[in-house]
């Protein structure tokens, strides 16, 4: 059962990759000019485009280009960049333009999640063990507000307050890659904190709700009837049927984090990878798109499968079967 | 010396929603006495679960201890330290809760539960316990008593789970047994014989309990004393034989008159046979249905070659123990789940088995209402709105017209006209269940299906909604299908009955006809179980032939042969397990599907 469970749960996430990298290619196509306008510019013939046309192979059927394009990602080809982010980069591969960004953004939500994960986990755990307390309180209060706040608005107050007025951090995150220390860390320091309270208050309230949840239950009130001390009531009684929710929870929220980078890199100009996806759009540089949009895709693709085996795995009726 | 227990003016008050403070036990005061069984008994509300949690220094949440004293042995408990509390817990007092399944910890093993308690208050070390566990898994007669620890709650039945609870509780060797409901879940043959395996534990160990329920038969089997609650109040208090044979108070009268007499033949008026030539209202011929994908041949199948009618006005009650096919076979009539093989009929047109392939008028016709009141009312819609719905939806009513329908319905099921305004939460259990019938009748249907619509209210409440549901039959003409598994509840309202085993068909007929001789040995089983109000019952029906073989063995499901076999006094081996019993007609208004004759029958009746 635990098996199959898990095998349906693989083929369906190989599926949606499958049925988004579709999408992907078709909303790409029907993007208006292909490549080869942007290349030949003012100066296109309809001699010269067919010429181009043909040699990039964007002549052929789009069923064709799709497998092509598909085969190529899947074997680590990302192709070759047909426009690129400015004159100076077309025709490089398009790995090497990803590689520095993905680092940059790989950087940044490494950090949002060291410190939002402990962080968010702990105040979660405490409030709900003293709900109705003052911290309780306080904590159910912030993070209510702060939900119902987009990112961007998040992201534009942390900048009026800590940049404009207190002039304590820089309001871009511009980074060339050669900045170390101190530097490099007031450059990152706004996104990142954007991106903190925005995850950290979502995981904070669902960690709250899922412990106070398991220990409202029946059978926490039967271990505290059987005289089971506190602390093994949360750590074995407790803990044990909220661990799967949490990594759950976790795994969920760093998936909508997919969504927040791409507005938080492009509020403060970061140089991630959303924000060269951003970049591409603008320039039609269409597999530039296709292959940042896969990316992104795939994370979110991935953390949502691991948040499903995390209830899966945790449901004790799937590992001990009848 | 001082008794075991001694609660003396007990006083606690909840916390409403407004923060003000309401009393709901308001003076309460009884002793209990080492080696006694006292039981307190009471309607829901009446708060006997929260008199019997003080007696282990609990609250539960948003209640609050305002005065008086539970002494355990001499001590108060309430005013202890909390960690001796902590120590009186699982060692000297233990609980025993209403629903064994929601008690165990799904994540962590049977054994450690059970022993968990003992372990950790020093009392044995982790062999011990668990030899003990063994102990009173075999005293508990709960099957594989050496392994059984290793296993996990989903992995053993509900009445199992039970005694397990039981075990749990006594694996600490305690002083005092808090049982709170705990036999209230259980078809009445795990009933009887949980019941019987909690009282002679009781007296092996000689422990003192404390015993709460809302069953005054069941309280007569048990209990040595009895605390009659109203209220917050004690009404009444005595020896078990004085409170029953010579209540002296007016509510302990009104509490004995709900206990459902025994199910017995010529206690319901039959309605006239005047129907019986019409095409029936509904008919259900040879369905075969089941869960599961694949094709009708590889999927589970639960019912098996069901045949029922029946006519208009006239009630069909279904009966049989958890998990024999009830519920399902009124999800395959609604169309909620399409039948296999076989159809459903009504007024001798065939329904598409599948519910989204009917039309919307067969689906007016055919109304639901759902076991678990609480749950099928959405608590975020008001009562007016719920109501509205259907009138909307089958009836095309606009908004203008609709009030005063809701009032004309909510009239029907003898609610006052100003419930509309309130939300779900608002409402007890019997009136929760009023508007969920409400809900049903709105759509003026002609048949009614009704699953296990009592179960869940205490008897008095119980009560009263069958005697709205015959005053509506009686009004609106509607046809029922009544879904029990208490033989008394479907004995007092319908005019025929079906009895289900393992899926199957095995008796079916009048009401007067099937609790009569002669009996298809499961009805007899079934009949024989229900506790009667009477001291020393329990004892009785346990030496019986029938409660030796069938009580409390699980339910098979078999390809060939009876079902019964396994439980039956009267199988014949080598014939009722390789061939499907015949159905003999009793009578023409009498079935009984079973390889022994009707002589047969009597003449065991009568031995
Ligand atoms: N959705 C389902 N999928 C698979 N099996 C099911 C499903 N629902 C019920 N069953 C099985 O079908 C059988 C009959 O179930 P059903 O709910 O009809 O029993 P019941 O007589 O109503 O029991 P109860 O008195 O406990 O309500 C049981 O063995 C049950 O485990
Ligand atoms: S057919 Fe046999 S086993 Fe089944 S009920 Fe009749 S006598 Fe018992
Ligand atoms: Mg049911």
């Amino acid at each position: 059962m635990l098996m199959a469970a898990v095998l349906r749960r693989t083929a369906v996430g190989i599926l949606t990759m499958l049925l988004v990298s579709i999408l992907i290619f078709i909303g790409t196509s029907v993007l208006p000019g292909d490549v080869a306008n942007i290349i030949l510019g003012q100066m296109a013939t309809p001699e010269s485009l067919a010429e181009l046309r043909s040699k990039l192979g964007l002549d052929r059927p789009a069923y064709i280009r799709y497998f092509m394009w598909l085969g190529d990602m899947a074997t680590g080809d990302l192709g070759i960049s047909k426009a690129g982010s400015g004159a100076a980069t077309i025709g490089t591969p398009i790995s090497e333009l990803i590689a520095p960004r993905l680092t940059n953004t790989l950087r940044m939500t490494a950090i949002v999640a060291i410190i939002a994960i402990p962080l968010s986990l702990s105040l979660g755990l405490l409030a709900a063990m003293y709900p109705g307390s003052r911290l309780d309180r306080a904590i159910t209060f912030t993070t209510l507000g702060l939900i119902s706040v987009p990112e961007f608005l998040v992201a534009t107050f942390l900048v009026l307050v800590l940049a404009v007025h207190m002039d304590l951090l820089p309001a871009t995150a511009y980074i060339s890659g050669r900045e170390t220390g101190l530097k490099l860390l007031k450059a990152l320091a706004l996104p990142t904190l954007t991106l903190v309270i925005v995850a950290s208050s979502q995981i904070m309230r669902m960690t709250r709700a899922t412990v106070l949840n398991v220990l409202s239950s029946p059978y926490i009130e039967m271990a505290i009837l059987k005289g089971v001390p506190r602390k093994r009531i949360i750590l074995r009684h407790a803990l044990f049927n909220a661990v799967g929710p949490i990594v759950n929870v976790i795994a969920l929220n760093l998936a909508y984090l997919v969504s927040g980078v791409v507005i938080v890199e492009t509020v403060f100009s970061y140089p991630g990878l959303a924000k060269l996806m951003v970049d591409a759009v603008q320039t039609r540089d269409l597999p530039l798109v296709q292959a940042c949009a896969m990316i992104f895709c795939a994370t979110y693709i991935l953390l949502i499968f691991i948040a499903d085996m995390a209830s899966i795995l945790s449901n004790p009726r799937l590992r001990h079967p009848k | 010396m001082a008794a075991l227990l001694e609660i003396d003016n007990l006083l606690i008050d909840a916390r409403t929603d407004d923060g003000t403070m309401v009393p709901i036990v308001k003076g309460v005061s009884f002793n209990l006495d080492r080696g006694e069984v006292v039981a307190l008994i009471g309607e829901s509300g009446s708060g006997k679960t929260t008199i019997a949690l003080s007696a282990l220094g609990y609250a539960k949440p948003g209640l609050e201890f305002s005065g008086g004293e539970v002494r355990f042995d001499g001590v108060d408990v309430l005013t202890m330290a909390s960690e001796e509390r902590r120590e009186l817990r699982g060692q000297r007092v233990a609980y025993l809760a209403q629903s064994a399944a929601a008690s165990f910890n799904p994540a962590l093993t049977i054994g450690e539960q059970v022993t968990e308690s003992a372990i950790l208050q020093g009392r044995m070390d982790r062999d011990t316990a668990y030899q003990r566990a063994e102990i009173l898994y075999r005293a508990l007669e709960l099957p594989d008593p050496d392994r059984l620890g290793r296993r996990y709650p989903h992995q053993v039945s509900g009445g199992q789970l039970q005694r397990l609870m039981a075990a749990m509780a006594l694996c600490g060797k305690p002083d005092l047994l808090v049982l709170d409901e705990p036999t209230t879940a259980l078809d009445v043959t795990t009933q009887i014989e949980v019941l019987r395996a909690f009282k002679s534990v009781i007296r092996q160990e000689g422990a003192a309990a404390l015993y709460v329920t809302h069953d005054l038969a069941v309280v007569a089997q048990i209990a040595d004393r009895i605390v009659v609650l109203y209220g917050g109040e004690v009404q009444e208090y005595g020896s078990a034989s004085d409170v029953i044979n010579r209540p002296n108070h007016d509510y302990t009268r009104r509490l004995m008159s709900a206990v459902r007499p025994p199910p017995e033949a010529g206690q319901y008026a039959e309605t006239t046979g005047e129907h019986r030539r019409e095409v029936p209202a509904l008919e259900v011929r040879n369905l075969t249905a089941g869960y599961g994908t694949g094709n009708a041949r590889t999927a589970v199948k639960v019912l098996r070659d069901v045949n029922i009618s029946v006519e208009r006005g006239h009630s069909v009650g279904v009966i049989g123990e958890s998990g024999c096919g009830k519920s399902t076979l009124a999800r395959v009539i609604s169309g909620l789940l399409p039948a296999q093989e076989g159809e459903v009929r009504l007024h001798g047109d065939t329904l598409h088995p599948d519910l989204k392939r009917r039309d919307r008028s067969d689906l007016q016709k055919i109304q639901f209402v759902f076991q678990m009141a609480d749950t099928a009312l959405n608590p975020r819609h008001r009562i007016d709105n719920l109501l509205g719905r259907p009138f909307e939806f089958y009836l095309g009513l606009t908004r203008s017209q609709k009030p005063e329908k809701i009032a004309e319905l909510l009239k029907m099921v003898e609610l006052p006209p100003d419930f509309a305004g309130r939300y779900p939460e608002e409402l007890s259990g019997g009136q929760k269940q009023r508007i969920n019938l409400a809900r049903a009748l709105a759509a003026s249907p002609e048949i009614l299906l009704c699953d296990e619509v009592i179960s869940a209210l205490d008897s008095i409440v119980g009560a009263n909604i069958i005697e709205l549901l015959k005053r509506l039959r009686k009004r609106t003409g509607v046809s029922f299908v009544f879904i029990s598994h208490d033989l008394s509840t479907v004995a007092s309202f319908a005019d025929d009955i079906v009895v289900l085993y393992a899926g199957r068909v095995v008796e079916q007929g009048s009401t007067n006809k099937v609790l009569a001789p002669p009996y298809h040995p499961y009805t007899r089983l079934l009949i024989s179980s229900v506790p009667e109000l009477r001291i020393g019952w329990l004892e009785e029906t346990m030496e019986t032939s029938e409660a030796k073989a069938g009580i409390d063995r699980v339910v098979e499901i078999t390809e060939v042969g009876c079902p019964f076999f396994n439980r039956c006094p009267l199988a014949i081996p080598g014939t009722c397990d390789k061939h499907v019993p015949p159905i003999r007609e009793i009578t023409d208004d009498h079935k009984i599907e079973c390889h022994r004759s009707d002589e047969e029958f009597r003449h065991w009746a009568s031995a």
